[in-house]
């Protein structure tokens, strides 16, 4: 007879960096049941968020994610914009899309390597995270930062990339690129030991991914091309954009979207430092937030959603941030039934959780 | 794994990638990094600006004993300061400040 017990997967976790708790009903070796438990850092953004001033804000916003944080300044700014009346120039558009897919990529080759240490394959972890170090040089030379590059202000951006910078940069891409062909993809795509480890694991299917309402890799592993990109914000409409989607709905599924996006991450930050039109990069903000709206951008994990009220004052009166971690959280609840103990990490990571955002 | 050994065996002829700090030093951050900000006690004017847009409150403005306070332990390195002032008073390093024990404060003394 099957033994059945509970045990405790998190929030402290050699595999899992984030503050997850995930409450395991085994039989045996075998998930029967799961609770997901958040609440470990919640930092009270969203009030701080109604005691600054709305141009302030950005840095804060920018600090709710580590590794996504662009785009979290992005979506905040494109809110404030719309608050204000305030239409950013083309060339600041062009070099948030930059940014953003700057951003991206490095989220991605950050989860990519962590997904390999979660395996066991430390090789290929210190392999993809090598390749990051190019990204991240990047971002120090264009923003002036590594990680939080704290270039997007309400109005514009605060950095230009001239020529010559450009030129270097798209250098740097192409080596990146070239790194990432000779050494990280094949393994990847053909090497069995990941196949193993994520192939049929953590199904979710079409149906069930609309049903629970998974955004990002999550759904597009699933065959859901939802990708708020294609909406359009910033300059992704002039930049074109197609969402890279799979239809096996497992683990390797997620993989293979995120490693195909890096491409094409690297594809639209050239594409957008190409067409990148001459001009300002910043305008001047002088009214203040009044009305409410809604700003919605493509985070690396899925959709993010910022909502705004402001009455007229220095200040919001209410700032609410939905992040994508808590609309893919709901997919755990069927993903993780069914499988081996040993597979918990690698199927929660496939959602690629980031619980200091989605707490904030 | 097979398809990782090539890489395996290139990495372990090749130069390290990684700088055995803290025995040799790091690479220098890349010209226009954001770092530690000065202030120029003979520029500055007292005006309050940079205290008024500074996102973390790291820098106080004591109008009384005229004299800036800066705290290097709660600055974000946004440089918002730097773009602000009017005087150019403020002035941006390319390194980090350097850790320590205790989050001190750093003052500066306004000549007349």
């Amino acid at each position: 007879m099957a033994v059945r017990t509970v045990i405790p997967f998190g929030p402290q976790h050699p595999v899992l960096p984030e503050p997850i708790h995930l409450k395991l009903e085994l039989e045996d070796e075998k998930v029967v049941g799961v609770t997901p438990i958040i609440g470990y850092v919640h930092r009270g953004i969203e009030k701080a968020a109604e005691l600054n001033d709305f141009r302030q804000n950005v840095f804060l916003c920018e600090r709710i994610c580590g590794i996504c944080s662009f785009i979290h300044a992005l979506t905040y700014c494109e809110g404030t914009e719309a608050l204000t009346s305030v239409e950013v120039p083309p060339r600041a558009r062009f070099l948030r899309v930059f940014w953003s897919e700057l951003s991206r990529t490095h989220s991605h080759l950050l989860w990519l390597g962590l997904l390999a240490d979660s395996m066991g394959f430390e090789s290929l972890f210190m392999q993809i995270w090598r390749a990051r170090e190019m990204i991240l040089d990047i971002s120090e030379m264009t923003a002036g930062h590594r990680i939080i590059q704290g270039t997007c202000v309400v109005g514009g951006v605060r950095r230009d990339i001239d020529k010559e910078m450009a030129k270097e940069v798209d250098k740097r891409l192409l080596a990146f690129k070239e790194m990432m062909d000779s050494t990280i993809a094949s393994v990847l795509l053909h090497d069995p030991t990941i196949k193993r480890r994520a192939v049929g694991k953590g199904m979710l299917s079409k149906e069930q991914a609309e049903l629970l309402g998974a955004v990002g890799p999550t759904s597009r592993g699933s065959g859901v091309a939802i990708d708020i990109r294609q909406t359009g914000y910033a300059a992704y409409k002039e930049v074109g954009f197609e969402p890279v989607v799979e239809t096996a709905g497992d683990s390797y599924a997620r993989t293979l979207v995120r490693a195909r996006e890096v491409y094409q991450c690297v594809e639209l930050m050239r594409k957008a430092l190409a067409m990148m039109p001459d001009g300002e990069i910043l305008v001047r903000v002088d009214g203040y937030p009044e009305g409410e709206t809604v700003a919605r951008t493509e985070q690396p994990r899925g959709e993010l959603i910022y909502y705004f009220r402001g009455n007229g004052t220095n200040n919001l009166e209410r700032l609410k941030i939905r992040t994508p971690t808590f609309a893919n959280i709901p997919t755990l609840l069927v993903m993780l039934p069914g499988c081996e103990m040993a597979d918990v990490p690698v199927i929660t990571l496939s959602i690629d959780p980031c619980i200091a955002c989605t707490e904030r | 794994m097979p398809r990782m050994f090539p890489t395996i065996w290139k990495n372990l002829f090749s130069r390290p990638a990684t700088r055995r700090y803290p025995f040799k030093d790091i690479r220098e951050p890349f010209p226009g990094y954001r770092g530690k900000i000065y202030f120029d006690t003979n520029k500055c004017d007292l005006c309050g600006d940079c205290a008024r847009v500074c996102p973390a409150e790291a820098i106080e403005v004591d109008l009384e004993n005229r004299q800036i306070k800066y705290y290097p332990f709660r600055c974000i390195y946004c440089g918002t300061c730097v773009e602000t002032c009017l005087q150019q008073a403020i002035t941006e390093d390319e390194h980090y400040s350097p850790p320590n024990a205790e989050k001190i404060e750093e003052l500066y003394k306004i000549e007349v």
